[in-house]
């Protein structure tokens, strides 16, 4: 279902661009952060929570995933490259799954492990540093294919993505319980806590997601969006503006 | 062999029509789709490579419809008009890469062959990133032409390019059609598409306007009725020597001195409006073409 030479061409030009540079910055702000609140005020509930769920999980995790996401195959279709891949007898499916191994990967090495560290750093303990980790790729694996079939959809993923990023999961998410029903946040949140079970860091009196139901809607979104996004890219026009 | 059949292929982008009802058939050899900036060029090479839905109409190669057929490409080159490319890799990684991915057994020897046909050896190993204009269209050349295809569809493929490049473009393109492949290219210069192609297909504003050899397009265009600005020391005696001969049709005296003459007969009149006026004393001061315009040579093709 992936294709080497895809996953090779877009590691070296998608992953090489100044995002790069967010792309490090983000994590370490986190992971700066989390040895500052370790070192001020030690081992601390809030504080975790904090970085971990309120920096980590919800705005360092959908962000990076945007720039990886649009950076593996937005910026392609923007300058029109995108036209050497889609030029050829290879499923629209492949070249999507391959840019999505891409995707998630830089997500994961900038993102889950940062909030792993960071959350080792903050409480010391495997359990949660688990949790979270794992939580987090949950994120990734679901996030990365919305941002994937935006970048094939729409000229202006990185914009729609933002937009969706911050109202949201972030705005909505945090107003309105009943947001996290459709919240990859919320999904990863929810997962994350019942690996980590006593030892997590939200709140008692905020509810979680189901680890169970966090599983099935991400496997649903994922799935659905890669095909869309394929499917996109089947009808990729070249021109438009003759 | 193939052949690229458009029927009555129409592409409108919301209420404005960038192609009008065009039906051709595109065989082996070289054709050039020739026509002015805007008349439609880009987005019917766009529909031909399956980059583009038709709004209405189809087009078919070898009986197959192209859009959303991607193993089509099997047999298809593109050459786009853009520029973009991978600019971190070298030309020889591009082009390598490209071979990969039309599947072909040896895509290193496919890379090596068909860097050698565009003549980029000794830049193979240079970043993309590095090319000028003309070294990137042989590049993106070499990457479409990797996998041996019947079809070979280049949009604009001389813009940008030296004298020297496009000589070798020339030479290059006239090969592939010898070779029996069916190869389309786009140009909005007349001389360009007289040097390399068998066949030409004129677009303007959308419709097609005229098909042919060169032959036939050249008298289509060098027969029509010409303007010329005129200025002599008797405008008004030349006026009516000019409109008793065969070769003109009209003769409008200018009120701030001057002719404005539209001959019919090109030949006729470039012999016999010196002896016109030699003959009756008169001093020619000015002979001017005034619609030379590609433009003007279109909108004659389309109205005729």
């Amino acid at each position: 279902m992936t294709n080497a030479t895809i996953i090779g061409l877009t590691v070296r030009n998608g992953l090489g661009t100044r995002r790069a540079v967010v792309l490090v910055l983000l994590p370490l702000v986190l992971v700066g952060m989390a040895g500052i609140l370790r070192a001020l005020v030690g081992v601390d509930r809030d504080a975790t929570e904090g970085v971990v769920l309120g920096l980590g999980m919800t705005v360092v995790l959908p962000l990076v995933a945007l720039i990886c996401a649009t950076s593996v195959l937005a910026a392609e279709v923007d300058d029109g490259s995108i036209v050497y891949l889609l030029a050829k007898p290879i499923s629209r499916h492949v070249i999507v799954v391959s840019k999505y191994v891409v995707a998630v990967t830089a997500t994961t090495l900038f993102t889950v492990l940062p909030i792993m560290l960071a959350c080792a750093i903050l409480t010391g303990e495997a359990r949660p540093t688990v949790a979270y980790g794992v939580g987090s790729l949950l994120g990734a694996i679901v996030y990365c294919p919305i941002f994937l079939l935006l970048s094939a959809a729409t000229r202006h993923a990185v914009a729609t993505g933002l937009i969706y990023v911050l109202v949201w999961e972030g705005l909505l998410g945090g107003l309105l319980s009943g947001v996290r029903w459709l919240s990859v946040s919320a999904w990863a949140v929810g997962l994350a806590e019942g690996i980590a079970g006593d030892a997590g860091v939200t709140p008692s009196d905020v509810e979680t997601v189901n680890p169970a139901y966090a599983i099935v809607a991400a496997a649903v979104v994922t799935v659905a969006a890669v095909w869309l996004a394929g499917d996109r890219l089947r009808s990729f026009r070249l021109t438009g503006e003759e | 062999m193939s052949e690229l059949v458009l029927e009555q292929v129409s592409r409108w982008y919301h209420n404005v029509v960038a192609v009008n009802d065009v039906s051709m058939t595109i065989g082996p050899g070289v054709t050039g789709l020739l026509g002015p900036n805007g008349a439609g060029k880009s987005t019917l090479i766009a529909m031909m490579s399956g980059f583009l839905a038709p709004s209405s109409g189809t087009v078919t190669l070898d009986g197959t419809t192209v859009w959303r057929h991607e193993q089509l490409y099997r047999q298809i080159g593109l050459v786009p008009e853009r520029e973009a490319a991978y600019d971190n890799l070298t030309g020889g990684q591009f082009v390598v890469a490209n071979a990969e991915l039309q599947g072909v057994p040896d895509p290193i020897a496919a890379a090596t062959r068909a860097i050698a046909t565009v003549e980029m050896q000794p830049a193979q190993d240079r970043k993309i990133a590095t090319y000028s204009k003309g070294m990137r269209q042989r590049i993106k050349m070499a990457s479409a032409l990797v996998h041996d295809p019947a079809v070979l569809l280049l949009d604009e493929p001389f813009n940008g390019m030296d004298p020297r490049q496009r000589l070798h473009l020339i030479e290059l393109l006239r090969r592939m059609g010898a070779e029996g492949r069916t190869v389309m290219f786009s140009s909005h210069i007349l001389e360009e598409v007289e040097q390399v192609a068998s066949h030409i297909e004129v677009m303007v504003a959308g419709r097609h306007a005229a098909s042919g050899d060169f032959g036939e397009i050249r008298r289509l265009m060098t027969d029509r009725p010409n303007r010329y600005l005129i200025r002599t020391d008797d405008d008004r005696q030349l006026a009516s020597l000019l409109i008793g001969d065969s070769s003109c049709r009209g003769v409008t005296l200018r009120s701030d001195d001057g002719l404005d003459v539209e001959a019919v007969d090109f030949g006729r009149f470039a012999v016999v409006l010196p002896q016109l006026a030699s003959s009756a004393g008169i001093r020619l001061l000015e002979v001017k073409p005034t619609d030379e315009s590609l433009e003007s040579v279109f909108a004659y093709l389309v109205s005729s």
